[in-house]
């Protein structure tokens, strides 16, 4: 079945808030046990860092997606930080692992969406370390504002990648890869090998490319039919390489040929199509 | 060796069609079969086609059935993923250690539903497609593969776990190791087919370089309707629809340089085949041929190919490309050529390269291992009079391993191999085979129908979509539903045995199964239910995935309903069911072969070894046939020598009474009965008949003098004068092309070039000074057949090329011979005064042809050659049972390939004489004797024959249809013309058609309250 709940929080004011000076809008999601604790303890301790973060609570911070993180860029957030507990030091003994090999992925499709890698950050702060969330922050904050605001709102070309990098995020061969990167690098495949880190990444980022221009041939292709040769100018991307993913959205039913211009085929999105 | 030595096994090498046809040929004839095939699923090349010529049919449509068969057959064992490691024994005697690659997937648990593939997080270029798909590390070849069992690519699979994960099955089995399994087998075939020629090597025509340049095989697979552009022609580098393609025709092949001499044989066929399909898919291209000979040598090719030229508008052009360059701009070619002495240039979108066929790539490894000999070329070694034999006894050979050749004659060669396998250990024949024996039938006669509904989720495939529970409810309330399940997979061994306790639980006595396809999956449940004692045709199925959970799978309330309507319907026809017996017929197991020439006497023989009477009727006086006169074959051999052999031992062997100066008088009966009587009065019973009445040279009365000047002869005439060594003359012109490729006669004669050939060099070798000019069309001098070309011209023959239709004039002026040809290439006119005028003349079928066909109702082609029941799957068969076509009867042919052809209708034939009794359908047509009134309309709507008008038994003066239940295949065709309403198809009557759409109607009223429910 096809992953149909398209979880949007686009329209949500808070991150909208009119001001004529522009503010970084950031956002940052604090793990139950570390980062929460450290920002409580900040506090406690009267450390101040600016006031541009909105924190978001959640019990590890392996919970947070690369879909999410890509939906709120989506949105128009300007900054996401991810705060978890040290290596080793994990509530749930693994969680901020994983965290690692997620985050590695939000950044490679972020890159592909033309967002600034830079506007992702991920910290280990634990429940002791009140000070070094303020500098993290304050650091975080600065850097955010240097970028200037995100170019989602304004280019509609921006909006487009971030959405096909959401997509690309919520494709189950990417979930799958890097739900199961960890495991095949610390304790084995069925085989009982453990995979190289590096080959692992280079099948994991050959893959989000894929996944990504296939979304992004989706993306573009909704609103009206497209050759392949018009995709590979806004893509830039070769044409051949377009045709191949083509080739396999047409095989996954998610595109269609539409009319013809002259000798060249257009392809529409199908909206209700996918695998089974 | 003892007798009792023997074994009753055959293996076979490749699964290709070749080793398909092998295979079920032999199983069918008492020969258990072991068929290794090294990748994980059988079908071979053919498989990955897209049409083929000259019928233009799908490829897959007409191989599929051979594909089931072969999977399902019980006394063929597939051992694929698989090679040979060692051969040890001799011939009927063998054994063979095979190794077994790992599949890492239980194939006895896996159902093939592809679960594992879909979720599969790892993409690899796809070999079925050439590389323009993408598959996952776990996959089938492609999606009717036989076995459909899925298999783990160990080179890309990361271990991940997510295919055993997903596997509802539990069929993933990650640490399933390779095997190695001794087989013991009395012969051996070898079919592995043959590689492409490796396109990279011809560096000057860009292939890997330049993106729109495309080998022949991935052009099938960009026009095939599973290919990657579903059917649309697009070229590689931008998706666009290639306006202008370039086929170039001898890509690795008729070129010393890259190392292959000799002629592809397939390659003019299939570009003329890829053009005019390319057109058809996508009406905006317009393809281009650049060719050096045009051979369409088979049968009915030339018509084909002037159909391309003059209907299809296919431009063909006669040169060679000396390079393709690429434009980077806009990734069009540009052909560089010379046509007509002077130097061109031409851009395309698109260029076809029509690579040659080169032996496999173990070809070397299997030599060496099996112990047989590779000719030079690579390929198996065979003799002139011993086509599917190789140098080691028992060990056979077929298809394009022995030589390139097309599918036509791979299945011919491989029924001829499976012949000839066969014979070796017949006194072993149905030793090692196993028939199947079911439990009493139980009677159903006058019980209420009791229905069991058996509703499949097929793991996720259908419940992922299907609501199973709720279908299963319904059927309960259907009436005469006494029982119904659910079941993860309806079709694993589980749930066999629980149908079967089902079945005497609760008494049923009809079965539906809501599950797939019953194409591929009837047979199985069939199977089932008899062996709980039911009668196979109380069996119903309601396709409710292919046809339902797979296209409908965004609609899942919808595709719910869809599927209660087709259980509804399932079991509304299954009520009215009612058990079918196979009647069985007596076999006569002595076989008639007509024509005593070298195909007639081969296929007698061979029968004969094989245990079984023959009858051989010849015409003429003498044996031999046209054999006799060839006197010289381009490889050396004596054809005269062996016909004599052949006749010595046709007429010393026991098991064949051969009948000369004898003519057939009328052939009557059916596939196992038949009776024939001679002119002489002779009376013969027989089961099977072999047409092998051979054909004649064309005698050209009037044409270029001939019979008016007695230096004008035909060819065999020139063999015969040189054989009785006549004085020699010092210069010849061959006139080719005699009657064949013209008005009347459109197609080619096959043999003439090659004959040409064989005549020039014995000429040149008698007098190297004798000048000798051959005025051609196009040299189609196929196969290996072209190192005589070549070794004509460096004797110094020259050929001179006359166009279509400015043939060469020959006068007569004081007493000499005055030959004028325009020559094509140079555009002038040549003036030779030779002393012997040859003419290649054609070959005609025999004049009696015409008489044996309606006779036998067999059809024939326009110009009076058997037309066989299919040109490319089945070219020695009838569509009626029980007779086959072998030799020049068919059309024209070599000697070679007529002894092949004849050793296929000896397999063919051997499929019925090896049984004593023949099992008809279940499923045939019934008349109803007093409705009939004998009209004879749906006489001529039987494809088999089987339907005939006759005097009625009660009352004589009425005339009366008598349906032929023995040849009847149960398509319906003659029900839906009658009339009266007097015919019947069993398992399709009228009624169960009716229960069927009535109850599918009945849907209609409910469904429309439902509809508004449905929409999102």
């Amino acid at each position: 079945m096809t992953e149909v709940v398209h979880h949007t929080i686009e329209d949500k004011k808070v991150l909208d808030a009119p001001s004529k000076e522009w503010e970084p809008k950031i956002i940052g999601f604090l793990c139950n046990w570390c980062s929460y604790a450290g920002a409580d303890l900040c506090g406690v301790s009267r450390y101040q860092y600016p006031t541009n973060i909105r924190a978001v609570r959640v019990m590890c911070s392996t919970r947070i997606s690369a879909h999410l993180v890509l939906d709120l860029f989506r949105a128009g957030a300007d900054g996401v930080i991810l705060g978890g507990c040290h290596l080793n030091d994990c509530h749930y003994i693994t969680g901020n692992f994983h965290t690692e090999k997620r985050f590695r992925l939000m950044k490679e499709l972020l890159k592909d969406a033309g967002i600034e890698p830079d506007r992702l950050r991920l910290e280990w702060v634990s429940a002791s370390e009140g000070e070094k969330f303020s500098k993290v922050v304050t650091d975080f904050t600065e850097q955010v504002r240097k970028l200037g605001p995100s170019k989602v709102k304004k280019d509609a070309a921006v909006k487009a990648k971030v959405e096909a990098a959401d997509g690309a995020s919520e494709t189950f061969r990417l979930k799958a890869l890097v739900g199961k990167e960890y495991n095949l690098e610390k304790t084995g495949n069925v085989y009982g090998n453990r995979l190289e880190k590096s080959e692992l990444e280079k099948l994991i980022d050959l893959a989000a490319k894929d996944e990504y221009e296939r979304s992004l041939i989706l993306v573009l292709s909704k609103e009206k039919p497209r050759s392949v040769k018009e995709l590979g100018k806004i893509m830039d991307l070769p044409a051949d390489k377009v045709l191949r993913h083509i080739v396999v959205l047409r095989q996954k039913n998610m595109i269609s040929m539409d009319h013809p211009e002259g000798l060249t085929p257009t392809y529409r999105t199908i909206e209700i199509g996918g695998e089974q | 060796m003892a007798a009792s030595d023997k074994i009753g096994a055959v293996m076979v090498v490749g699964g290709g069609i070749a080793g398909m046809q092998a295979s079920l040929d032999l199983a069918d004839s008492g020969y258990k079969v072991y068929l290794v095939e090294k990748q994980a699923s059988i079908g071979g090349t053919m498989a990955q086609l897209d049409k083929t010529f000259p019928t233009n049919d799908c490829a897959m449509c007409i191989m599929a059935p051979k594909l089931v068969a072969t999977g399902r057959h019980h006394n063929i064992d597939l051992i694929t993923n698989a090679e040979i490691a060692i051969v040890d024994g001799d011939a009927g005697n063998f054994t063979v250690t095979v190794k077994q690659h790992s599949f890492r997937v239980d194939p006895k648990k896996c159902t093939g539903c592809g679960s594992c593939a879909q979720k599969c997080p790892v993409e690899w270029t796809n070999e079925y497609d050439e590389g323009t798909k993408m598959r996952k590390a776990i996959y089938v070849r492609y999606p009717q593969a036989v076995p459909l069992v899925y298999s783990i690519d160990p080179e890309r699979c990361i271990g991940c776990g997510i295919c055993a994960e997903e596997c509802k099955a539990k069929a993933v089995e990650y640490d399933q190791k390779d095997k190695v399994l001794e087989v013991k087998v009395g012969s051996i075939i070898l079919t592995p087919g043959f590689d492409e020629f490796n396109a990279r090597l011809k560096t000057e025509y860009g292939y890997g370089v330049y993106q729109n340049v495309v080998t022949s095989i991935e052009f099938e697979r960009i026009m095939s309707a599973t290919g990657p552009y579903f059917g649309t022609i697009l070229r590689p580098s931008d998706g666009d629809i290639p306006a202008k393609v370039a086929f170039i025709q001898c890509v690795g092949s008729r070129d010393e340089h890259c190392g292959n001499e000799y002629c592809s044989s397939v390659c003019c066929m299939y570009a003329i085949k890829e053009a005019a399909i390319a057109k058809e898919h996508t009406s905006q291209v317009n393809p281009t041929i650049f060719f050096m000979d045009m051979r369409a040598f088979g049968k009915e090719f030339d018509e084909y190919y002037n159909r391309a030229q003059n209907e299809w508008g296919i431009k063909f052009v006669r040169s060679r490309i000396a390079a393709v360059t690429e434009n980077p701009k806009t990734k069009n070619l540009i052909l560089k050529y010379v046509a007509n002495g002077e130097p061109k240039e031409e851009e395309f979108n698109m260029v076809v390269l029509s690579v040659g066929l080169r032996p496999p790539v173990d070809n070397e490894t299997l030599s060496r291992v099996m112990k047989f000999r590779l000719n030079d070329d690579g390929f198996a070694q065979t003799g002139a009079f011993s086509p599917v034999e190789t140098s080691r006894p028992g060990i056979y050979v077929a298809g394009a391993f022995s030589a390139p050749k097309d599918i036509p004659m791979t299945v011919a060669e491989a029924s001829g191999a499976a012949a000839k396998a066969g014979s070796v250990i017949s006194s072993a024949r149905n030793t090692l085979i196993t028939k199947k024996e079911y439990p009493k039938e139980m009677s159903v006669e006058g019980q209420d129908a009791r229905i069991g509904v058996f509703v499949c989720h097929c793991g996720v495939n259908i419940g992922g979509v299907v609501k199973v529970p709720e279908v299963m409810e319904y059927a309960k309330t259907l009436p005469n539903v006494v029982y119904a399940e659910q079941n993860l997979y309806t079709c694993s061994q589980d749930a066999q045995e629980r149908i079967k306790e089902k079945i005497k639980e609760h008494k049923l006595n009809r079965v539906v199964v809501a599950s797939c396809t019953p194409r591929t999956h009837e047979p199985l449940f069939q199977n089932t239910i008899r062996e709980a004692g039911l009668n196979a045709y109380l069996f119903e199925m309601a396709n409710i995935r292919d046809q339902c959970s797979w296209i409908h799978m965004h609609e899942p309330k919808a595709a719910t309903k869809k599927s209660k309507d087709l259980v509804r319907m399932a079991v509304a026809k299954s009520r009215l069911l009612e058990p079918l017996q196979n009647l069985t017929m007596k076999v006569n197991q002595s076989a008639l072969v007509v024509g005593g020439g070298v195909a007639g006497m081969t296929a007698a023989l061979e029968i004969a070894k094989q245990g079984y009477k023959v009858h051989l009727v010849e015409k003429e006086k003498e044996l031999g046939g046209v054999a006799k006169k060839l006197y010289y074959l381009p490889s050396g051999d004596d054809p005269l020598a062996y016909v004599r052999r052949l006749d010595k031992e046709v007429t010393s062997n026991k098991n064949i009474t051969v009948y000369t100066g004898a003519k057939i008088r009328l052939i009557d009966g059916y596939v196992g009965n038949f009776k024939t009587s001679l002119e002489s009065g002779e009376e013969i019973e027989h089961g099977i008949v072999i047409l092998a009445i051979g054909g004649q040279e064309y005698k050209p009365e009037g044409e270029y003098l001939y019979g008016k000047n007695k230096s004008v002869m035909t060819l065999l005439e020139l063999k015969e004068r040189l054989h009785k060594g006549d004085p020699l003359g010092k210069e010849y012109v061959f006139i080719q092309c005699v009657g064949s490729r013209e008005k009347g006669h459109p197609n080619c004669s096959r043999v003439c070039c090659t004959g040409t050939m064989t005549a020039a060099i014995e000429i040149k070798k008698k007098d190297p000074k004798a000048k000798v000019y051959v005025l051609y069309r196009d040299i189609r001098t196929y196969g290996f057949r072209e190192k005589y070309y070549k070794e004509a011209g460096n004797l110094g023959v020259t050929f001179i090329r006359f166009d279509d239709e400015v043939k060469p004039k020959v006068e007569e002026k004081g007493g000499k011979l005055e030959v004028k040809v325009m020559d094509e290439d140079t555009g002038k006119e040549i003036m030779l005064r030779p002393e012997y005028l040859v003419l290649a003349s054609g070959t005609r079928p025999q004049p009696d042809a015409g008489t044996l066909a309606p006779m036998c109702k067999v059809p024939q082609t326009k110009e009076g050659f058997f037309l066989e029941a299919h040109m490319k799957l089945r070219p020695v068969d009838f569509a009626t049972e029980g007779i086959y076509v072998a030799g020049l009867a068919h059309g024209p042919k070599f000697l070679d390939e007529s002894i092949a052809q004849s050793l296929a209708a000896v397999a063919r034939a051997t499929t019925v004489l090896s049984k004593t009794e023949l099992e008809a359908e279940g499923i045939v047509a019934r008349i109803d004797e007093d409705l009939c009134d004998g009209c004879g309309i749906c006489v001529p709507t039987c494809e088999y024959k089987a339907l005939e008008v006759v005097a009625g038994k009660k009352d004589p003066k009425k005339k009366l249809v008598e349906v032929n239940v023995g040849l009847c295949k149960g398509c319906g065709a003659c029900v839906g013309s009658c009339p009266a309403g007097a015919l019947t198809q069993m398992g399709y009557r009228d009624s169960q058609i009716t229960a069927m759409i009535d109850a599918a109607l009945e849907g209609q009223m409910p469904a429309k309250k439902e509809v508004k429910q449905n929409e999102h």
